[in-house]
């Protein structure tokens, strides 16, 4: 239990860092999040964002430093991690060539869903998304809005503790990525932590905690309206310009 | 967390049956592999059984008429009016025959003794000889046995007028390649290459598509094993390999009247070992690489061509400077090709190909460690 609001911390990091070689792509992060909470990771390209997420997610192996994840030991207990959260990575990672049904019943399946659970899942998800006229569509045919509303809705068909989205937004308008947020308070409503990386400095604000990382550390932690306030910024975009003013790896 | 997780085995089986499953709607909706799975082992038996078999029209024979009597005249009008023989009448020396034969001029050479004519006639028995180019089997023998037919239809002519047996005894000789070899040895040959590219090319690329789409990622970040995944990946391609071997089997049994000598449990036991040493190196190429495009190429350079060269049926490794022979010993497919030619043509059993098998283990359980061990679990 944690200090804030008494509520469970379900990601917890001290000094997590991951070197390249002499490359140092994340420098000693040290952060905690809440459950329910929508955590958004900001930075510029090559900050060190990904990378970050990558290790939370047991996809790769940190250099040094402690994490736990839903309780859960990054380094020993992988297994149980991997159990208890959902991802959606950079590239949309649905498979095309597999029809809406497919995939929702493939991606349950190894999440080990049973047939039962799958059958119901399936159905109020396809409902929810209003795809009921759709589900025998080829994934490959869907606009990629409607792409990316489902592989969030499949990232979270196992009702995981946390689901961690990496730049999930890329390349859609800003209505789809509206009603893209609109799932994602769904899902935060409903309990599920959500870590989520971006660049969109309007999606931002739709968080309710905001890290900045530059050149590999977290250079400030708040929320939105505090950072607003610290900066006498108008939006989250003129807080991020100060911020990364310094950066070196982007130049 | 929504099942008991007390008994991960059951998880971890229904995980494979939804796994494979997918991975058969991917075999099934791409047109492309479809074509490359059933369509190249058909093309292929079809291309070596046929196009390189029946092509025989117009072939330019030689005839080494010595004799220039009633009965060889009557031999060579009849060979001019097939359409399969395009005839050079000449009286050419040994050396000059053994020169066309060498620059691939001509097919066949007939040639008929000095007395041809004379010794049918009162010793009731004449010798004609047939030398042909055996370097292509099966030419050779079809060539010969049409200019058999055509003397031993005049052989019958003859006993017709004459009620007595003359006898015209074709020798025949099959140079360069007095056995044969090909003409039954290009199948093996065939379900060699088949295997090899369905199971290296197949796997490594639908391993490689998954880094590429970026769906492994979620593959790994979920809390399926990933070595269930590669076994998913591996259940298809076998299957499907196993199921093109019956396709190619049937094809030459009933296509091409190739006999299956051996046993036939024999040949899918030794075929399921050199199946799961193919996997492996598919599993390997796909450690190796990001990119399907170079799946493919090392797959097509890597393990094809190799396998074309080496293995024997196209190009005989006796006739190989040592090095490559000594090459051709890493090539799995050489091994077996020997082991599906001793079942299916010499009709042989375990006893004769064990070493084969072993060697093929060997490279089996040493592609697997180093594959399985360059396996990542993690994405660095």
């Amino acid at each position: 239990m944690s200090i804030l609001n008494n509520k469970e911390v379900v990601i917890k990091t001290e000094k997590l860092t991951k070197r390249f070689g002499d490359f140092v792509a994340t420098n000693e992060i040290t952060f905690e999040v809440q459950a329910g909470e929508i955590f958004g990771f900001l930075g510029a390209n090559g900050a060190g964002k990904t990378t970050a997420m990558r290790m939370l997610c047991g996809l790769s192996k940190p250099s040094s430093g402690k994490a736990t994840i839903a309780g859960f030991d990054i380094y020993k207990q992988t297994e149980s991690i991997k159990k208890n959260i959902g991802y959606m990575s950079q590239k949309f990672s649905l498979y095309e060539d597999l029809n809406i049904l497919e995939n929702i019943r493939f991606f349950g399946g190894i999440y080990g869903l049973s047939n039962q659970q799958l059958k119901q899942k399936s159905d109020t998800l396809i409902e929810e998304l209003g795809l009921q006229h759709e589900t025998k569509k080829l994934v490959g045919s869907l606009p990629l809005g409607w792409k990316q509303k489902l592989a969030f809705s499949v990232a979270i068909i196992h009702d995981p503790k946390i689901v961690f989205l990496d730049e999930p937004t890329g390349g859609v308008d800003p209505i789809t990525r509206r009603q893209f947020w609109d799932l994602i308070y769904e899902a935060a409503d409903s309990g599920i932590t959500v870590f989520v990386t971006t660049h969109y400095m309007d999606e931002a604000e739709y968080c309710n905690r905001i890290s900045m990382m530059v050149d590999g550390v977290i250079k400030a932690l708040d929320t939105p309206t505090n950072f607003k306030q610290q900066y006498s910024a108008k939006s989250m975009d003129e807080v991020f310009f100060e911020l990364a003013r310094g950066a070196q790896r982007n130049e | 967390m929504q099942k008991p997780t007390n008994s991960p085995f059951s998880i971890f089986n229904s995980q494979l049956i939804t796994f494979i499953r997918k991975e058969f709607y991917h075999v099934f909706r791409d047109s492309k592999t479809l074509l490359m799975l059933f369509g190249l082992p058909i093309i292929m038996i079809t291309l070596f059984g046929f196009a390189l078999t029946n092509e025989i029209k117009n072939s330019r024979i030689v005839i080494c008429d010595n004799a220039k009597d009633k009965a060889s005249q009557r031999i060579i009008t009849q060979l001019e009016a097939s359409k399969y023989f395009e005839i050079e009448k000449t009286l050419w020396s040994h050396t000059q025959i053994e020169d066309a034969f060498r620059s691939g001029r001509i097919k066949l050479v007939v040639v008929f003794p000095a007395n041809f004519y004379y010794e049918l006639m009162h010793l009731k028995k004449a010798q004609i000889q047939i030398l042909a180019d055996a370097s292509d089997p099966n030419t050779a023998t079809t060539l010969t046995s049409y200019v058999s037919t055509i003397v031993s239809d005049y052989q019958k002519e003859l006993m017709q007028d004459n009620k007595f047996p003359y006898q015209i005894i074709p020798v025949t000789r099959m140079l360069y390649n007095p056995e044969l070899k090909g003409a039954t040895n290009f199948v093996p040959g065939v379900i060699s290459l088949v295997l090899m590219l369905i199971c290296v090319m197949m796997t490594s690329v639908s391993i490689v598509r998954e880094k590429e789409k970026g769906t492994m990622e979620i593959l790994l970040v979920s809390p399926m094993n990933p070595f269930l995944v590669i076994i998913a990946k591996a259940v298809p391609y076998f299957i499907l390999s196993l199921i093109n071997l019956t396709v190619i089997l049937v094809m030459s049994v009933y296509l091409l009247d190739l006999p299956l000598n051996g046993n036939i449990g024999l040949l899918y036991f030794e075929s399921s070992l050199f199946i799961i040493t193919a996997l492996s190196l598919g599993l390997l190429i796909s450690n190796s690489t990001d990119s399907q495009q170079t799946a493919m190429l090392i797959s097509l350079m890597g393990m094809l061509i190799p396998t074309m060269l080496f293995t024997g049926f196209l190009y005989p490794l006796e006739n190989m400077p040592l090095p490559l022979r000594i090459i051709a010993n890493i090539v799995p497919s050489k091994w077996y090709y020997i082991i599906v030619k001793s079942i299916m043509i010499k009709g042989l059993g375990f006893s004769a190909i064990w070493k084969e098998s072993l060697i093929l283990c060997f490279m089996t359980f040493f592609l697997l460690m180093v594959s399985v061990r360059k396996f990542k679990i993690r994405l660095e």
